[in-house]
């Protein structure tokens, strides 16, 4: 048994031939696994979804009830035979409800992980390493300059700005799932007690989240009407909304926005933010070599991101790696915000 | 050090001037001597450290870093300082029980006391020491580079801000003073008496014009103003004075008050000895050549980026200042008094002194914006538009309004055919952005220059799309595209001015050149010819005094 036998490239992305299945199809497929609910993995219109209970909520919210003819919940740690494989979601720290998935092959392993991270996240189950023969992972932040810094000292960042300037609202830029509501529960932890005030398309996965139990305190969605008396306070919208004209309406706005992305300063001038928080749902290239190590993997395959020179440190320490260079996994730190549900 | 770092990363992506002051005064006053006035330093280019050039720093990681690590970061990042103080390897990583990170005043003084050779160790360390933020700034302050934003002025206004002391007031005392200013921020807390300048030249805020609009344009009045070229050079301030033991004295200040005696040793030189009485005057630095005609942008900026200037610089580069105000002399505080007064005044002054490092800029009436504009369209290559000043305007530090307005000239345009395209660095890593651009000579395209920037980010997308679609080969990260008479890509090029270049293949240099349009309906054989731009250059070598038709007085 080798890797190609269960896992295969289709136009539509992963295929998996013993199971015949996709995982994180990029297009309509008759069974697609999806991992996570971030657009560029879970997509509306396939026959049939497997996932976590949280991503099927999520995907239901996004897409509305109809965006799979049938669904089935995948229970975490609990393997599912699914033609001649059986697999097993196990949770990947990357979102609410984000999961690797193992498929197993007459005792032949192989995780797909999905997107994750190994950074601590109050909203979510932490990653779990999966040992296996072969690893299929994200590499977004794969290159040695990411190196993400504590969230909590961000948050510090932002909460001296806003006692430096407290005649000017902070506004935060966020993607709509997961990391706003991360950010959310740091700035609790950090002893924040006003409410946030967040832009619409933020609203219905934070209500979500908040029903799942996160601690994300009082938020409200922010009246046209009331942006200038936001002085001092904490504003969330999606990235978008931090360049464009809906942001200008706060009072002499601090624009922050909180994305791996803004270690790396031209990122942060083109995204027109004051105040870049580092602060990422993925990954860093630490943890990225880390979990490569850990899973005991001998093959490892590069979806997507920066897949060279992971690729390249692999091959390195005695790993048959390769980059796939998948399209369609845009990241959706990268990708355009996705129209407000 | 770190906190300092965190200030200048802060301050590099505020735009508002209030703010910054705001960022400033709050590190002022959060941070105790001698680190505040290093900071300070830092600032106003006076730190006393040594510069390392990139071959160092790229040494330095090479020890640390697998290469082909690097070579993708570097790539990926664009910024050498950057990547490096992000790559920088954590070996030594700080628990609890280490001691804090050093402070500016530590870096600075470890830094002053290490020689050349024991430099690149000395400087690992420190970057050991530092987190990432930290190791930035530290690159940024010794390979240069550092934007932020923020001027000796604005510096000075945020320690202004400090206490009851006004930024003019610092101004007046800056040049006598040396890192790390303890004696200036006690004044400026109140805790302290106002230091004593040894200066006799304090540097004096220069008075700046505003961009004119239509709106402005149309309600001017012809007989208030009058015009003169905007040159392209510097705006400088030099001050020609007494000594104690009767000797002449002189300085040289850029527009932000920096002291460009280093740099111009031989402008001083010829301030003393031209036989100026004692007096200040405003000016435009420029480089001269062998016939005392001014010399490209170019030739200055490389004066002005020397701290001290190489011999084959100061032969070949002598500096040229184009008077056009005078703000002292003999004692007397002329800046209260009209314009016309003041040029009367000057043009005295000039008539006393023959001496090629010093000429009058010419200025020039009009009778109505239509003359106006006509002289406008005629502007001498070598400047970038026109200056109108108000014939009764005192001089005022700042940007009063209704005094001086710059009307710059529209860019010069040309057709040009997309020849080669490069892949941009940072977020455009993985684009084509970068593009060299030819125009014909007989049937064949020639290079004249290269762009990345004038586009939208929808105009880029399209422009890397018919990049990939049109290559014809790739040598590593340029793709050469099709650009014959009948298939290939038209640009058009706006750009500010042009210079015979013997380093390009045409023979010329563009200034600023960017994408104005993408000429998506043009075929290739209808982009200009070589000659087109030829005729856009200074007439042979230029004059030295560009004939202006009407003098004023």
């Amino acid at each position: 048994m080798k890797t190609a036998d269960v896992l295969t490239l289709s136009p539509a992305g992963l295929y998996c031939p013993m199971g015949d299945f996709h995982i994180d199809p990029t297009r309509p497929s008759p069974r697609a696994l999806i991992t996570h609910g971030h657009a560029d993995h879970a997509r509306a219109g396939h026959g049939a979804v497997m996932a976590t209970r949280e991503t099927l909520d999520i995907m239901a919210l996004r897409y509305g009830e109809g965006f799979t003819r049938s669904r089935q919940v995948a229970e975490p740690g609990r393997a599912t035979r699914v033609g001649e494989v059986d697999v097993t979601f196990h949770p990947a720290g990357h979102v609410l409800g984000s999961a690797q998935i193992l498929i197993e092959a007459k005792g032949f392993r192989v995780v797909v992980s999905g997107d994750y991270k190994r950074a601590r996240d109050p909203t979510c189950a932490p990653f779990e390493p999966v040992r296996c023969d072969a690893f299929i992972t994200e590499a977004t932040f794969g290159l040695p300059v990411f190196r993400h810094p504590e969230a909590s000292a961000e948050v510090e960042r932002l909460i001296s700005s806003i006692k430096l300037f407290p005649d000017r609202a902070h506004v935060i830029g966020v993607y709509s799932l997961g990391k706003a509501q991360r950010v959310m529960a740091l700035i609790r932890e950090a002893g924040w007690d006003r409410p946030f005030h967040i832009h619409g398309a933020l609203e219905k996965i934070s209500r979500y989240y908040a029903d799942a139990g996160a601690r994300l305190g009082e938020f409200t969605k922010v009246a046209t009407a009331e942006k200038l008396g936001l002085a001092g306070e904490i504003v969330l919208c999606p990235p978008s909304a931090i360049a464009d004209r809906w942001s200008a309406g706060f009072a002499d706005p601090v624009r922050a926005l909180a994305s791996g992305w803004m270690r790396i300063r031209a990122f942060a001038r083109r995204g027109s933010a004051q105040l870049p928080l580092v602060i990422s749902d993925h990954a860093d290239w630490d943890a990225l070599r880390d979990t490569v190590v850990e899973t005991g993997c001998s093959e490892l395959w590069v979806t997507h991101g920066a897949t060279e020179p992971l690729t390249h440190w692999a091959r390195a320490r005695g790993l048959d790696a390769k980059p796939l260079d998948m399209v369609g996994y845009g990241d959706e730190e990268a990708a355009v915000e996705e129209a407000a549900p | 050090m770190n906190e300092f770092a965190r200030l200048l990363d802060r301050l590099a992506l505020e735009p508002g001037r209030n703010d910054k002051v705001r960022l400033l005064t709050a590190y002022f006053a959060s941070t105790t001597d001698p680190d505040r006035g290093l900071a300070l330093a830092a600032m106003a280019g006076d730190l006393p450290v040594p510069g390392i050039r990139p071959a160092m720093a790229r040494a330095l990681v090479a020890s640390r870093v697998d290469p082909d690590l690097f070579a993708m970061s570097y790539d990926f990042v664009g910024d050498l300082a950057e990547t490096i103080a992000l790559i920088w390897p954590r070996d030594g990583e700080r628990g609890h029980n280490n001691p804090p990170a050093p402070t500016l005043s530590v870096v600075v003084e470890a830094l002053r006391a290490t020689g050349k050779t024991a430099l690149p160790a000395r400087l690992a360390a420190l970057l050991d020491d530092l987190d990432e933020i930290g190791r930035w700034a530290l690159l940024k302050l010794l390979m240069g580079g550092l934007r932020i934003g923020v001027s000796a002025r604005l510096a000075k206004t945020a320690v202004a801000a400090l206490g009851p002391v006004s930024a003019d007031d610092i101004e007046e005392v800056w040049h006598g003073l040396a890192p790390p200013y303890e004696d200036l921020f006690a004044w400026a807390e109140g805790k302290g008496p106002r230091p004593q300048s040894s200066d006799a030249a304090p540097f004096r805020p220069p008075m700046l014009a505003h961009a004119l609009d239509d709106a402005s344009l149309a309600a001017l009045v012809p007989g208030d103003f009058i015009a003169e070229w905007k040159w392209d050079g510097a705006r400088a301030q030099a001050a020609v004075f007494t000594l104690a033991d009767g000797e002449r004295g002189a300085r040289l200040y850029s527009r932000a008050g920096e002291d460009l005696g280093g740099a111009f040793p031989d402008m001083l030189d010829a301030l003393r000895g031209a036989g100026f009485p004692d007096a200040v005057f405003d000016g435009e630095l420029l480089v001269r050549d062998e016939k005392g005609a001014a010399r490209p942008f170019s030739d200055l900026q490389a004066r002005l980026n020397r701290k001290n200037p190489t011999p084959k610089m100061l032969r070949d580069m002598p500096p040229l200042l184009r008077l056009y105000d005078l703000l002292t002399l003999e004692g007397e505080d002329l800046r209260p008094s009209p314009f016309m007064e003041r040029r009367a005044r000057l043009e005295a002054v000039a008539r006393g002194v023959q001496h090629p490092a010093f000429d009058l800029s010419p200025t020039r009436t009009f009778d109505s914006i239509a003359e106006l504009v006509e002289v406008r369209k005629n502007a001498p290559l070598e400047s970038e538009g026109l200056m109108l000043k108000r014939r009764d305007a005192p001089y005022v530090s700042g940007r009063p309004t209704g005094q001086w307005w710059k009307w710059k000239r529209d860019p010069m345009e040309v057709d040009a055919v997309l020849m080669y395209a490069q892949r941009g660095h940072g977020k455009r890593a993985s684009l084509y952005s970068d593009y060299t651009f030819g125009v014909w000579r007989g049937s064949e395209l020639v290079p004249v220059g290269k762009a990345y920037f004038g586009f939208t980010d929808a105009e880029l997308k399209q422009l890397d799309k018919w990049v990939r679609e049109h290559s014809v080969s790739r040598f590593g990260p340029v793709r050469e595209v099709a650009h014959e008479p009948a298939n290939g890509l038209v640009l058009q090029i706006a750009f500010e001015g042009l210079n015979r270049s013997p380093r390009h293949k045409s023979g010329l240099a563009m200034r600023f050149p960017r994408v104005a349009r993408i000429r998506w309906d043009k075929p290739p054989a209808e982009a200009d010819r070589i000659e087109a731009l030829e005729a856009l250059l200074p007439v042979g070598p230029p004059e030295t005094k560009p004939s202006v038709p009407r003098e004023s007085a």
